[in-house]
């Protein structure tokens, strides 16, 4: 039911929550060291999820390196989409008994977060899997929350909201309109 | 039937005559070339404007597959194929199933093609029974029967002394022998030697497995005095042995497939076994050496190796496949189309299909014989009429021969045979 | 000559087929390799099983017997949660006279996706692929002579785990190269990826010369051809070439052309020795030298399951179009 100047307008207001990127990071430090426990593991799911995480580790000062989760090998959509290049996943801790929170960029549909929790399935059983990200959007397709998300935005549709990482290092968030 | 062919460019290469005129034809003879004689009332009129009259067409080296082939009416498809093709007179290899080794077989061939009135078959005879190479046919009884010279097909060469042996006997009364220059030994493999065999994991036939069979030949042949016609020619180096004994003034005659003339070991592609061809398809090199031999005159005849091969038996990973490809529809446009790709006289073009494979095949008495490949006034009525510019694809639907498998598949070929004339009768008319 | 696409890649360029290492673009091998990277921590995991292939069915087709190459096959569709299906063709239809189209069609009737051939005849895979229905994959488990690519990558993803850089590589394969499908998939995979330079080394009648056309040195000489390399592959010499018109015999062969520890001197002191299996010890290469500590051949053997389900997931993910 969004005629154009509603759809406009929801990406207009969306752009404002996303804008003041480092304040979302230092909300999404504060919400993870919430969440931590003293022995959890950070877990980011490649790619942006990793970056975040990497930052995270960082910020948090916690000992040894994060983690980093592929959906590659659990994807559903394998079948059209074929197999993703991406980075393989890397623990370096044993999943068994372990408490694990799981750092991802947009929350979005639900599947990424399906794929990644059988992912860790494959290593072992976890003692608890806690999910943070950065943005949680509308559109779940799944029932997957978000333990802890520094902004909650609501796109129109064919809008997508991502991370980006460009050479230096430097992290933007960007929403562009998708063709249909 | 009174047979008139209007405006036509009207080429006999015999005679080097070419004007646009017209043929007229009565009584299986050709009576006029120029303007019909007053009282000459035709039955039937050509409209040739813009086409070219030639004579029919003689294709040294086409397998009717019969006796021997399971398929129904295979005679009958490829003869039609055949005057398709423009050809009026074919000679048949003996290699059918059983062997062309009694005269009876040979008159059953003659009788049953005869009937189906289309082109003349003149069958080769076997030079050992069997093919076997170990045993001499009768020569003088397969040559009354009809048959107009003797080969081993493309089974390899007999012991050489099996051959001198063969090669004195068929001496004895003029016969000539048609040999395929590949040795036993060194000949066995299913593509040419060279990088691409190498690289493909395909066992290969070197060129000396063709240069030495040629100088085994010619040494034999001149030791005993024989005529010989060479089939399908492959390789440069072997082009040369030909010139040498040729210059030497020997009775040595030879002929090249329309496949060695335009392709190439490349044309194998992703192992395609519609390029699975005997001889094998050899270099650049020996194909350039091939183009200029033809129109020097080293190589005398071009042929079409006509081999249609079964379905089942081309879809077989390649050393498995049959060798062979259907042909004969496509020898006219492949000899024009190496005519012009090479600044050929259309002249030369169309006498290497012509007057030249006729006197290959004579070596001897026959008027019959003697006026194929010809048109002269009083002469034999074998006309090919083909309009020099219709094109047309090369596929499965395109093709009349029962086998569907040629390396020229999907090939765009100018030229078509608008009717083919064999003693007078209409034999085929598009 | 008409323009032909290779019959492996689909419309987008993307592997559809496994059927040579030859005319496959150096992406596509890099693309292989760096999947092959991701399935390698997959055999460190407990559950050493992905989803991939959930639902899907692999037919192993050989028409070749080979217990090794097989078995690793399976493992690798396994691992990848596909159904596997053993055809010992030798034994069935195939020696009943059915033609090869019409077990191939049979079996595509059988809901298909991925046939996984190995065939004494070269060119028997291109046959197949020709001829199976649009959504089913063929990967060429070895062809005659001609082509034995899953082994060709495994050698090239060996090489670039211990060596990381082809382009400074010197790289000698030594034996029966005439012969060896393994030996044409390597010297593809190498002059692909920029391996510094490639040599074959064995006698005359073994190595010919005219190797030298698809870009490499051909060496009569072992000492000249592993001098200063990076890495020697020695190919298994067959029992029937040993007593024969090309070679006269398994000993006179070690003598001239097998790798001892004294030769493997000759080649950089960090030179890896690899071999693709199986190993006929004291005839291409000594016993000292396999179980010495610059081999690579076990390793070989780990990184050829998660190459093969590299290749298997990477096909069974692109459409034919």
């Amino acid at each position: 039911m969004s005629t154009g100047s509603t759809a406009d307008d929801l990406a207009a207001h969306a752009a404002e929550r996303v804008r003041d990127l480092p304040a979302l990071l230092q909300a999404l430090v504060r919400g993870v060291g919430a969440l931590r426990r003293p022995t959890s593991q950070l877990v980011g799911i490649a790619t942006g999820g990793a970056w975040l995480a990497e930052r995270l580790q960082a910020e948090l000062a916690l000992p040894g390196e994060h983690g980093v989760l592929s959906s590659a090998m659990h994807r559903d959509d394998f079948a059209q989409r074929g197999l993703s290049a991406r980075e393989p996943t890397r623990l370096g801790f044993d999943v068994n008994g372990a408490h694990i929170i799981v750092i991802d960029d947009v929350l979005y549909t639900g599947r990424t977060i399906r794929a990644v929790v059988n992912e860790l399935y494959d290593y072992g059983r976890p003692a608890s899997v806690t999910l943070a990200v950065l943005i949680d959007r509308n559109g779940r397709e799944l029932p997957i929350q978000a333990d802890f998300a520094a902004a909650r935005v609501e796109l129109p549709a064919n809008n997508m909201v991502a991370l980006r990482r460009d050479a230096a290092g430097v992290l933007s968030v960007v929403i562009e309109k998708q063709p249909s | 039937m009174k047979i008139l062919i209007k405006g036509g460019r009207v080429i006999d290469p015999a005679s080097g005559l070419d004007q646009v005129c017209d043929l007229a034809v009565a009584a299986g003879r050709i009576v006029s070339i120029g303007a019909a004689p007053s009282d000459f009332h035709a039955n039937k009129t050509i409209h040739a404007v813009d086409c070219v009259v030639a004579p029919g067409l003689v294709d040294l080296a086409v397998r009717l597959r019969e006796p021997g082939h399971e398929h129904a009416h295979m005679l009958q498809s490829e003869m039609a194929a055949a005057v398709a093709g423009g050809v009026a007179s074919l000679v048949c290899p003996p290699d059918t199933d059983p062997v062309l080794d009694e005269p009876g077989l040979v008159e059953m061939l003659r009788f049953r093609s005869e009937k189906l009135h289309q082109c003349r078959v003149f069958p080769l005879g076997a030079l050992t029974r069997g093919l076997r190479g170990e045993v001499l046919t009768e020569m003088v009884s397969l040559t009354q029967a009809g048959c107009i010279g003797f080969g081993q097909a493309d089974v390899p060469l007999p012991t050489l002394h099996m051959l001198s042996r063969a090669l004195q006997y068929a001496s004895t009364f003029g016969y000539t022998v048609w040999l395929h220059p590949q040795d036993r030994d060194l000949g066995s493999g299913v593509v040419a030697s060279g990088p691409l065999a190498t690289r493909m994991g395909l066992s290969g036939v070197p060129v000396v497995a063709e240069t030495i069979a040629i100088f085994s030949i010619v040494e034999l042949m001149r030791a005993a005095g024989a005529r010989v016609h060479l089939c399908r020619i492959s390789s440069a180096a072997g082009l040369e042995l030909v010139r040498k004994a040729k210059a030497e003034g020997l009775p040595l005659t030879c002929d090249v497939s329309i496949h060695s003339l335009h392709l190439i070991d490349t044309d194998i592609g992703y192992f395609d076994s519609r390029s699975h061809l005997r001889p094998p398809l050899r270099q650049q090199r020996d194909r350039d050496a091939i183009r200029r031999a033809l129109a020097d005159g080293t190589i005398d005849a071009l042929v079409s190796d006509h081999s249609p091969v079964d379905e089942d038996q081309k879809t077989l990973p390649f050393a498995e496949s049959e060798a062979g490809a259907s042909a004969v529809e496509l020898l006219l446009g492949m000899a024009l189309k190496w005519a012009e790709d090479g600044g050929v006289e259309l002249r030369r073009a169309l006498q290497v299909l012509t007057s030249a494979p006729a006197d290959i095949m004579t070596g001897g008495l026959d008027a019959v014989r003697c006026g194929a490949g010809r048109l002269t006034v009083g002469g034999l009525a074998d006309v090919c009429v083909y309009d020099p510019n219709a094109e047309w694809m090369i596929n499965a639907d395109t093709l009349r021969s029962q086998g569907k498998h040629t390396p020229f598949s999907g090939y765009a070929m100018r030229s078509k045979v608008r009717c083919t004339i064999v003693g007078g009768y209409l034999a085929f008319e598009a | 000559m008409l323009y032909r696409r290779n019959p492996q890649l689909n419309k987008n360029g993307e592997l559809v087929h496994l059927l040579s290492i030859e005319g496959l673009p150096a992406s596509i091998l890099r693309q292989v390799l760096d999947t092959a990277e991701s399935f390698v921590s997959v055999n460190d995991r407990e559950v050493k099983k992905v989803p991939l292939l959930r639902g899907r069915s692999v037919f192993n087709l050989f028409f070749e017997n080979s217990t090794r190459t097989r078995t690793t096959f399976e493992i690798a569709a396994k691992r990848l949660s596909a159904d596997v299906i053993n055809l010992d063709i030798a034994r069935s239809s195939a020696s009943k006279g059915e033609s090869l189209l019409d077990t191939i069609a049979n079996l595509s009737a059988m809901a298909a996706d991925i046939f996984v051939v190995r065939h004494g005849e070269s060119g028997a895979p291109y046959l197949i692929a020709k001829h199976v229905a649009p959504h089913v994959h063929v990967i060429n488990a070895g062809d005659g002579r001609h082509s034995h690519p899953t082994q060709g990558l495994l050698d090239m993803f060996t090489i670039r785990h211990y060596k990381k850089d082809f382009s400074n590589l010197t790289v000698a394969i030594v034996g029966d190269v005439l012969h060896s499908r393994v030996a044409r998939s390597d010297i593809h995979g190498l002059t692909t990826l920029g391996a510094a330079e490639v040599r074959v080394v064995g006698p005359k009648t073994l190595v010919p010369a005219d190797l030298a056309q698809m870009g490499v040195r051909v060496c009569h000489n072992l000492k000249e051809g592993i001098r200063d390399c990076d890495v020697i592959i020695t190919l298994r010499l067959q029992n029937e070439r040993m007593s024969g018109a090309l070679l006269p015999s398994a000993q006179e062969y070690f003598m001239s052309y097998g790798l001892t520890r004294e030769m493997l001197q000759l080649a950089k002191p960090d030179a890896i020795v690899m071999h693709p299996g199986p190993i006929n010890r004291g005839v291409e290469i000594a016993s000292d030298v396999v179980d010495g500590t610059q081999s690579v051949i076990l390793p070989q053997v780990t990184f050829g399951i998660a190459v093969r389900m590299a290749v298997m997931s990477l096909v069974a993910g692109n459409e034919a179009n």
